[in-house]
C-alpha cells in the first residue's frame, strides 16, 4: 500500500513537473482539447435550453375540446369538474357558444353574416393547458377525452411541439455525432503529445528499464499527464461555454424583451459538468495509454 | 548464486559471442571476468540481468532460470541486482542525487527514507559534496563512482560491474576496486568485467578468462 502510494504520488508529481516544465506546447494542446470539447458540450447546453424554452412558450392552448350541439349546462359543469380533477390538466377555460359567436362577429368582419344566422352554429368549448408538454402524453390525453360523453371533437394543438421535439431529437443526434468525432480528435491530440514526450525521454525509459522499472512504472507518469491534460481541457471547455453564455445572454435579454419572455441561457448542470470533466479526463488517459502502449512495444522490439 | 551451464549466445547476423560457457559463482564470492576486447565479457554480464537472452544453455540466478523469465518477472530480477554499465547510462538531465534516487523510486521507497539512502550511497563513493550538480560536470572517475552509487543504493545481494575502471589511471582504478572489495566484505556477490585483471586482481581473486567467447580458465 505504501509502495503503491509512493509510486502514484511520484508519477503524479512527475507529470505535473513535465507539464509545468514545458508549458507552451502543453497549453496549446489543452486549448485545442478545450475547443474541441466545447463544441458538443455547448450544443448539448443549447439543446437543454431549447427544451426548457419549449416548456416556456407552452402558454398557448394545447387541447381544444368541442361539445356536442345538444349538450346542456349540466353536461358542461360535469365536464368542467372532470377536467378539474384530471391529473394531466394544469388549467382550463370554458368558452360558451354565445361568447365564441360574439368573438367571431368582432374578429372576422363577418358581422353581417353572423347576424343573419337564425341560430348559433358554434358549440360550447373548453381550452385546456396540459401539465406535460410531451407529445406522447398529450396524445394520450387527447384519446382519453375523446371518449367522454357529450364530446363532439377534441383538437390537439401539438403539431408545433411535435415539430420542436423532432428537431430536438435531430439536434441531439448531431451533438452526439460531433461528440464522438471530437472525442477521437482529443484522443489523437493526446496520443501525439505523449508520443513526442516519449521520444524526448527514450534515454530515461531505457535506463529505468535496465535498472528494474516495470512497464507500469514507465507508463504511469504519461497516463497522469494525459489525464491532467484532458481534465484541464475540460475546464477550458467549461470556461468557453460560460463565456459564450455570458455574451449571448446580453444579446438575448433585448430579444426576449421584445417577445415579453423571461428567458436566459442556463449553464450545464453541475452533474453534466462533472460528466464533462470525467469524460475529458478519461479521454486524455485513453490517448496517453494507447500512445505509451504502442511506443513501449515498439521500444521493446528494438 | 549464479550458474551458467553450456550457455551460448549468438547475436543476429553475427558469430557466437559466447560458446558453451559453464561456471558457478557462489553467493558472497568476488569474481573477475577478463578477456580481450570483443571476448564476450559484456555479453556474459548482460545474460545475468536478462538484458540479453542465451541462444542455448541456461542461466540460473538465485534459483531462477533467467533466460526463460516472463516480461513481468524481469524488472523484479533487476531490482535485486546492482548493475554498473560499460557505457554508464547516466541521465544527464538530472542531478547526481536524482540519478541515484531513480532505483529507489522504481522500488517505491518512501521519499524521506530514500533520500537518506541516496546520501549514504553517495557518501560511500565520496560524491556527497556533489549531490546537487549535473553529472556532465563530473570527471570520468566521478561518473564511474556515480554509477556505483546508483548500483548499490538499493543494497543488492549481487553487484555486477562492466569495466568500472575503464579509462582510469592506475591509482584511481585501484581505489574503485577497493570500493568493490568493501562491498564484497559485507557479503555482496561481486562480478567485475575488466580487460586488465592482471593489474587489478589480487592473487586470491577468482578469474573467469574469456577468449573469443569461450572460457579458458
Ligand atoms: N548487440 C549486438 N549485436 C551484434 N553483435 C554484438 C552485439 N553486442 C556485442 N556483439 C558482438 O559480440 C561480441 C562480444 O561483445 P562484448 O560486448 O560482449 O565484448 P566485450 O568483451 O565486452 O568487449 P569490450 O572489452 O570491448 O567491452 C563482439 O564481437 C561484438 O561485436
Ligand atoms: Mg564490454
Amino acid at each position: 500500500m505504501r509502495v503503491w502510494l509512493s509510486h502514484h504520488s511520484y508519477a503524479l508529481l512527475l507529470a505535473l513537473k513535465r507539464l509545468s516544465g514545458n508549458p507552451f506546447p502543453s497549453l496549446l494542446s489543452i486549448i485545442v482539447i478545450g475547443i474541441a470539447l466545447s463544441l458538443p458540450a455547448g450544443g448539448y447546453m443549447l439543446l437543454g435550453n431549447l427544451q426548457s424554452l419549449s416548456g416556456h412558450i407552452s402558454g398557448s392552448p394545447q387541447l381544444s375540446l368541442f361539445l356536442a350541439m345538444d349538450s346542456k349546462p349540466t353536461d358542461v359543469s360535469q365536464i368542467g369538474s372532470r377536467l378539474k380533477q384530471h391529473p394531466l390538466v394544469s388549467s382550463f377555460k370554458f368558452i360558451p357558444k354565445d361568447h365564441a359567436l360574439e368573438q367571431l362577429k368582432q374578429g372576422s368582419g363577418l358581422a353581417d353574416v353572423v347576424d343573419s344566422l337564425s341560430q348559433n352554429p358554434l358549440p360550447d368549448a373548453f381550452v385546456i393547458n396540459a401539465k406535460n408538454t410531451d407529445p406522447i402524453v398529450l396524445d394520450r390525453l387527447h384519446g382519453e377525452i375523446q371518449k367522454w360523453p357529450k364530446i363532439d371533437h377534441v383538437q390537439l394543438d401539438s403539431s408545433w411541439a411535435k415539430r420542436l421535439d423532432s428537431l430536438l431529437t435531430l439536434g441531439r443526434l448531431a451533438v452526439l455525432m460531433l461528440a464522438i468525432l471530437l472525442s477521437f480528435a482529443l484522443v489523437a491530440v493526446t496520443f501525439n503529445t505523449i508520443r513526442l514526450q516519449i521520444l524526448t525521454r527514450l534515454d530515461e525509459i531505457e535506463v529505468s528499464k535496465l535498472i528494474g522499472a516495470s512497464n507500469g512504472f514507465i507508463r504511469r507518469p504519461f497516463l497522469y499527464f494525459g489525464a491532467i491534460q484532458g481534465m484541464t481541457g475540460g475546464i477550458i471547455a467549461w470556461l468557453i461555454i460560460a463565456l459564450g453564455i455570458y455574451l449571448s445572454n446580453n444579446a438575448l435579454a433585448d430579444l426576449a424583451a421584445l417577445y415579453a419572455l423571461d428567458f436566459r441561457l442556463q449553464h450545464l448542470s453541475s452533474r453534466d459538468c462533472m460528466s464533462l470533466l470525467l469524460f475529458s479526463t478519461w479521454l486524455g488517459w485513453m490517448g496517453a495509454w494507447l500512445s505509451v502502449t504502442s511506443q513501449l512495444s515498439q521500444i521493446e522490439t528494438q | 548464486m549464479i550458474s551458467f551451464s553450456n550457455v551460448s549466445k549468438r547475436y543476429p547476423n553475427s558469430y557466437d559471442a559466447l560458446t558453451k560457457v559453464s561456471f558457478t559463482i557462489d553467493s558472497g564470492e568476488m569474481v573477475f571476468v577478463t578477456g580481450h576486447s570483443g571476448a564476450g565479457k559484456s555479453t556474459l554480464l548482460k545474460l545475468i540481468g536478462a538484458i540479453e537472452r542465451p541462444t542455448s544453455g541456461s542461466v540460473i540466478v538465485n534459483g531462477q532460470n533467467v533466460g526463460a523469465l516472463k516480461g513481468g518477472a524481469i524488472p523484479i530480477l533487476r531490482r535485486n541486482l546492482g548493475l554498473v554499465f560499460q557505457d554508464h547510462k547516466i541521465l544527464f538531465d538530472r542531478s547526481v542525487f536524482d540519478n541515484v534516487l531513480l532505483p529507489l523510486q522504481i522500488c517505491g521507497f518512501d521519499p524521506k527514507e530514500a533520500s537518506g539512502r541516496v546520501r549514504a550511497a553517495l557518501d560511500k563513493v565520496g560524491l556527497l559534496s556533489k549531490e546537487k550538480v549535473k553529472p556532465i560536470t563530473l570527471s570520468g572517475g566521478e561518473q564511474q563512482r556515480l554509477c556505483i552509487a546508483r548500483a548499490v543504493v538499493n543494497r543488492p545481494s549481487i553487484l555486477i560491474a562492466d569495466e568500472p575502471t575503464g579509462n582510469l589511471d592506475s591509482d584511481y582504478a585501484h581505489e574503485i576496486i577497493d570500493m568493490f572489495r568493501s562491498f564484497h566484505q559485507v557479503g555482496v556477490t561481486v562480478l567485475i568485467a575488466t580487460h586488465d585483471a592482471a593489474r587489478l586482481g589480487g592473487s586470491q581473486d577468482r578469474i573467469l578468462a574469456l577468449d573469443h567467447g569461450a572460457l579458458t580458465v
